[in-house]
């Protein structure tokens, strides 16, 4: 790639057309076939989601129930926890090969695959920012037994703001008392021990990236109060609810990295878990593709299949653009982390993208399947309710763009 | 005691795929297509794996003839928790014309070689459907057979096994060495764990060729042509049985 020299000045917008390409120092080349132990583990995760979760996924769906025995046969399989590196019992999976997973399983039921994946969400903080022995004693004891943890860092009045989180953390000696209320805490009623993002700067001016503290809070501990399950749209079976924190008692061992680095860490940990996320939507889509193809080769209209009229066909081809490529979408994001880059860019697009595209292909595919589409009888109508999550979780839509613009525009300014 | 177990494991396109045949009808099309390991050959698999679990057998040795694809399928045996692995490589026309009078000849001669007590094989492939294999493996070594095994035990240098057949259930007796081939309800093979399939490529796979063995891949069959099975036609409804009966008697069925 070659370097385009002559920097005039006054034409500083046209010959600054090339910036981004001047800076690329290699062409990123995507395996073109993955490899066989990649293949191995995507058949496993693939096993599992046809014979064991796809079966039983409906009637959670229609009870809200925890899936406990499907998430105790993944963990079994080890198709849970894959981040958890190996000196702590783990797999220790690239994020590429933790996606191929993911993907499968969310095929099966994003509902089951969201409380499995998160865990990984929990965990990641204390995986980039744990000392050995916080991440001996947190992450050990997550490979052996099935437990399950959250991340808590969502309140009833900050979302996307993590900024205007209130929940406060006071050191006294040597512990910190909590006081605050986590809203929509996945797993927040069945978690063995949460991250928990708090104030421990109490001055208003104090900038956001000083504020926050990151904590790691047995669930036992006494004062915390997780709320009633949620009943929710969609991925029904997955618990989420309130968690109210009076008067937590924190020893300062379970400070991660210090006081005032919380909020790089609980921001850190999302570059690594946004391609997941990406991969379990790109799933949901793949199963709506799969469902309304199958469909339209089977009903008649007109005389024929419904698949032969182009207006279905059309609707088809582009669903199928929009799954490859939010496929190919998250495949880079977890690359580019998997090399050691910063994926952010990445991880925001392809966030973004496959949350969009499975909300788009879910809704194409109850159309294809007409009347019976819209029925509890036929799989579609779930994946509609369940994509929608897609869109606010993990950062919404909205952030995801502020994140890209941001990015994007700041290549332009170097 | 049976020290070391031999299973075969036969690499067939899988089960759930949409089999078409070949525009020019000699044979089905397989390119491209999925393959995996033979469901009975999965059961075979995880009943060797029980006897090496109950410390009845020392070594779980898995062999697949056929080209470099094979490989896969030995993996998946080492996933389950075979030891290690043999692959027989057999590939081009040779693979083609591939059948169990080849491989049961290719199976005694290893069983020979290996100093293996037990060979453990699914009842049949549900590609071909031959149900030879096992069978042909016992003669040539003239060893007994446990065929359409629903439970095995070991008993000292004995085994019982519990035979599927027509009229229910059959209870034998045969001395070690001997063959045994899996039917459905021997067991529910396991899954290959990650940690497993991690640990597998660890494992040993040594290539073979059939003529160091001695065998002769000849065929003495040959494939005149294959045919989809006929669509299935529309069938006729009747208003009352008198119609019913009228209209078989038409058809000449009764």
């Amino acid at each position: 790639d070659t370097i385009i020299s002559a920097e005039a000045p006054e034409m500083n917008y046209t010959l600054n057309f090339w910036p981004y390409r001047s800076q690329v120092t290699h062409f990123p080349c995507l395996p073109s076939e993955l490899t066989d132990q990649q293949k191995e583990f995507k058949e496993v995760a693939r096993k599992f989601a046809q014979e064991e979760i796809i079966p039983v996924a409906p009637e959670y769906d229609r009870s809200g129930e925890y899936p406990f025995p499907l998430i105790r046969r993944a963990w079994e399989l080890g198709l849970m926890n894959s981040h958890i590196p190996e000196d702590y019992g783990g797999l220790g999976l690239s994020s590429f090969d933790s996606c191929l997973i993911t993907e499968e399983l969310a095929y099966g039921c994003t509902g089951v695959q969201t409380a499995i994946e998160a865990n990984s969400l929990g965990q990641m903080p204390v995986i980039i920012a744990g000392n050995e022995a916080q991440k001996k004693k947190y992450l050990g004891r997550m490979t052996e037994e099935p437990l399950m943890c959250a991340y808590c860092v969502t309140e009833p009045g900050a979302g996307s703001d993590v900024a205007g989180v209130r929940t406060r953390a006071v050191k006294k000696g040597d512990e910190y008392i909590i006081n605050g209320q986590k809203m929509w805490i996945t797993n927040g009623g069945k978690a063995n021990w949460y991250f928990l993002l708090a104030r421990t700067d109490p001055d208003p001016k104090c900038p956001a990236s000083r504020a926050f503290t990151g904590f790691v809070i047995e669930a036992d501990t006494p004062g915390v109060q997780p709320g009633k399950k949620e009943m929710n749209m969609g991925q029904r079976c997955s618990d989420t609810r309130g968690v109210t924190f009076e008067d937590v008692r924190i020893p300062k061992e379970n400070v991660l990295l210090g006081e005032g680095a919380g909020f790089k860490i609980a921001m850190g940990a999302f570059d690594k878990t946004r391609p997941p996320v990406a991969a379990g939507a790109t799933g949901l889509a793949q199963r709506a593709l799969d469902e309304a193809t199958k469909y339209a080769l089977e009903r008649k209209t007109f005389g024929r299949l419904i698949a032969d009229h182009q207006a279905i066909s059309f609707m088809l081809a582009e669903m199928a653009m929009k799954v490859e490529l939010a496929r190919l979408a998250y495949q880079r994001s977890a690359w580019e982390v998997d090399d050691g880059r910063r994926n952010t860019y990445y991880a925001s697009i392809a966030k973004a993208y496959a949350g969009d595209i499975a909300n788009q292909v879910a809704t194409d595919a109850v159309q294809i399947f007409g009347g019976n589409g819209f029925n509890s009888e036929y799989p579609v109508e779930k994946l509609m309710r369940d994509a929608k999550i897609y869109q606010i979780y993990e950062g919404t839509a909205q952030i995801q763009r502020l994140i890209i613009s941001r990015e994007h525009l700041a290549k332009y300014k170097r | 005691m049976a020290a070391r177990v031999l299973v075969g494991v036969k690499r067939v396109i899988d089960y759930a795929v949409k089999i078409r045949v070949k525009p020019d009808n000699t044979g089905v099309v397989t390119d491209g297509v999925k393959h995996s390991m033979n469901p009975f050959c999965e059961i075979a698999v995880e009943e060797a794996v029980r006897l090496k679990e109950k410390k009845l057998v020392k070594e779980v040795v898995a062999v697949s003839c056929g080209p470099q694809q094979v490989q896969e399928t030995i993996r998946t045996a080492l996933a389950m928790g075979a030891d290690r692995g043999i692959h027989v490589e057999v590939s081009g026309k040779d693979y083609d014309s591939l059948g169990p009078l080849q491989v049961s000849k290719i199976l005694a001669a290893l069983a020979k070689k290996e100093e293996a007590s037990l060979i453990i094989l699914g009842k049949q492939a549900i590609d071909d459907d031959c149900n030879q294999t096992g069978q042909m493996t016992a003669a040539l070594l003239d060893w007994p057979q446990g065929t359409f095994a629903s439970e095995v035990a070991v008993e000292g240098d004995k085994l019982k096994v519990i035979r599927e057949v027509d009229g229910g259930l059959e209870t034998i007796k045969i001395n070690l060495p001997a063959v045994v081939t899996a039917d459905l309800r021997l067991n529910t093979p396991r899954y290959a764990t990650l940690p497993n399939i991690m640990k597998a490529k660890k494992k040993k796979i040594t290539n073979v060729k059939p003529g160091d063995l001695g065998v002769d891949l000849t065929s003495r069959l040959e494939v005149l042509r294959v045919d989809e099975p006929p669509q299935r036609q529309a069938g006729v409804k009747v208003e009352t049985v008198e119609d019913l009966v009228g209209k078989l008697k038409e058809a000449g069925r009764i």
